[in-house]
């Protein structure tokens, strides 16, 4: 049976960054509620006008209290989802729920993280675990490191293919003014980076870095009152095989590749139909083996599929316009600036990385370790 | 190892460390359906049978990923590993016995437990022919 969604009845009127990079003196409330401020803005509304509030700090469990305080929210529904990064992408599922069902008018959507400045390490908040603990296994690197090197046994990708995929996230990153690293990059200096897991080295990892995000979402025919670009919700799907890396059935396919079909089934489009795809790049090998999940490759062929600079600015396909969480940003948690680039790429106007004529986004979200994954489709108004 | 008492079931992690003590790699199984799983929990997942039981494992596997975690000089860097068990479940452990980087998928191993940091640990070693 298909699964119903309210296909383009919900919409995002505003989405905005705030602290991307480093955010000296700033706490994580402090820049997510700047995030809010502009996104709202965007669509001429202030936060008393938001009832339905989305949010998933790392270090407050209880955010979704403290954070309508920090805005004097009093929210109908507040959502507090924590799948790990792909967080967002369910909270976008339950905002179009939530609106599409009268039971609120306005959901803001909003991350904040200042791991950078605070203290340059990913933090955790997964608890420890008993029986893999004692290994030591470096996370999430780790579990990432493994699926790389499943991927490179059965399917010969090689690492010169990862790297391609790191150096097309900083090449959209120069066109980027607000990406954090932003210098020229090649696949000999993915390669003579630093090792970190192998077959990872730091350049096939995603960067540490403060930045907010939000998202502003109601209803369509609100929607059009309140902005000339509406980006509509033509669909959301979510699926979880596993927490653990060793869990995953098959580390060379992960849930995206339920995720991906149902999101689209929802959306009514297909693959050919998608002008920008957004994509959870933790690592490197996350954009590859997405790209075969969601199905814009066969499985196994996602090394060749992004030789010769075809998701890089000027390729076939445009992926991570923004510079991706390996170039552009990544406070912890990545889930919403994929949605929020994705959102503005429809908006457009975003200079040197617009996407001419975009009208139809993939956003997907991945958490912990290769486990949540979520995917969003967004369209312009003409598409729903 | 008698048949723990229904109305408790196992203790995942307590259990786990005694047999390990002991000299013993076990792994739960559901009674009903026979199914051996990983890791240690009080319901196998899917069914939610809590009538379990722990049984010898061979500790024969096979390598299905590896990775070297690369530490700053002078700590060693060392492996983590998937290994499949005879058994079917699939376990993160580590491959002793050879330098990490040189540890393959596809490689053979048998268990061994071993004591580090004070602990039981159980570990995996290669076999000939790998």
């Amino acid at each position: 049976m298909a699964e119903t969604f309210p296909r383009g009845r919900t919409a995002i009127v505003g989405a905005a960054t705030h602290g991307m990079g480093e955010a000296h003196g700033f706490d994580a409330m402090d820049i997510a509620v700047h995030a809010s401020v502009k996104a709202l803005k965007q669509a001429g509304l202030t936060p008393a006008d938001c009832d339905g509030l989305w949010i998933g700090l790392p270090q407050d469990y209880i955010s979704g209290l403290s954070f309508a305080q920090q805005l004097g929210l009093h929210p109908k529904v507040t959502g507090n989802n924590r799948t790990g990064g792909s967080a967002f992408m369910t909270h976008v599922a339950e905002a179009a729920l939530a609106l599409d069902a009268g039971i609120i008018d306005t959901a803001l959507i909003a991350y904040g993280s200042v791991q950078r400045t605070a203290s340059g390490k990913l933090q955790s908040s997964a608890r420890p675990d008993a029986f893999e603990g004692p290994y030591k296994p470096v996370l999430p690197v780790a579990a990432y490191a493994l699926a790389a090197a499943r991927h490179m046994h059965q399917y010969g990708t090689t690492p010169e293919q990862l790297a391609e995929v790191a150096v097309a996230a900083r090449d959209w990153a120069k066109l980027n003014p607000d990406a954090f690293m932003r210098e020229d990059l090649s696949v000999a200096d993915v390669l003579g980076a630093r090792r970190v897991a192998d077959p990872l080295g730091v350049r096939d990892c995603c960067l540490v870095t403060d930045g907010a995000a939000a998202i502003v979402m109601t209803r369509a025919d609100r929607a059009r009152d309140l902005t000339a670009t509406p980006v509509h919700v033509l669909g959301t799907a979510a699926a979880t095989f596993h927490m653990n890396i060793s869990m995953m059935p098959d580390l060379t396919v992960s849930a995206a590749s339920e995720s991906g079909p149902r999101a689209l089934a929802q959306a009514g489009v297909g693959l050919s139909d998608i002008d920008v795809v957004a994509l959870y790049d933790a690592f490197t090998i996350n954009t590859i083996l997405f790209l075969e999940d969601l199905g814009f490759c066969p499985k196994g062929e996602g090394g060749r599929f992004v030789e010769g600079g075809r998701i890089a600015p000027g390729g076939a396909l445009p992926v991570n316009t923004n510079g991706g969480g390996l170039s552009c940003v990544h406070p912890g948690m990545y889930g919403l600036f994929v949605l929020v680039e994705a959102a503005q790429q429809i908006m457009g106007g975003l200079g040197d990385r617009q996407v001419p004529g975009a009208k139809i986004a993939l956003a997907h979200g991945n958490g912990g370790f290769l486990s949540s994954q979520v995917t969003t489709i967004l369209g312009a108004p003409d598409t729903v | 190892m008698t048949a723990p008492a229904p109305e408790t079931g196992i203790k995942p992690e307590a259990d786990w460390l005694a047999h390990l003590a002991a000299g013993r790699f076990m792994l739960p199984r559901a009674k009903a359906s026979g199914q051996v799983f990983w890791h240690p929990r009080v319901a196998e997942p899917r069914t939610g049978d809590t009538d379990l039981e722990w049984v010898e494992a061979t500790g024969r596997g096979v390598v299905y990923s590896t990775s070297v975690m690369r530490m700053r000089p002078p700590k060693p860097s060392y492996n983590v590993a998937l290994i499949d068990l005879e058994e079917g479940p699939r376990m993160m452990s580590r491959v002793d016995g050879l330098p990490p980087e040189e540890v393959r998928i596809g490689m053979k191993v048998q268990a061994k437990i071993i004591e580090e940091d004070g602990a039981p640990l159980l570990v995996f070693l290669p076999v000939g022919g790998a």
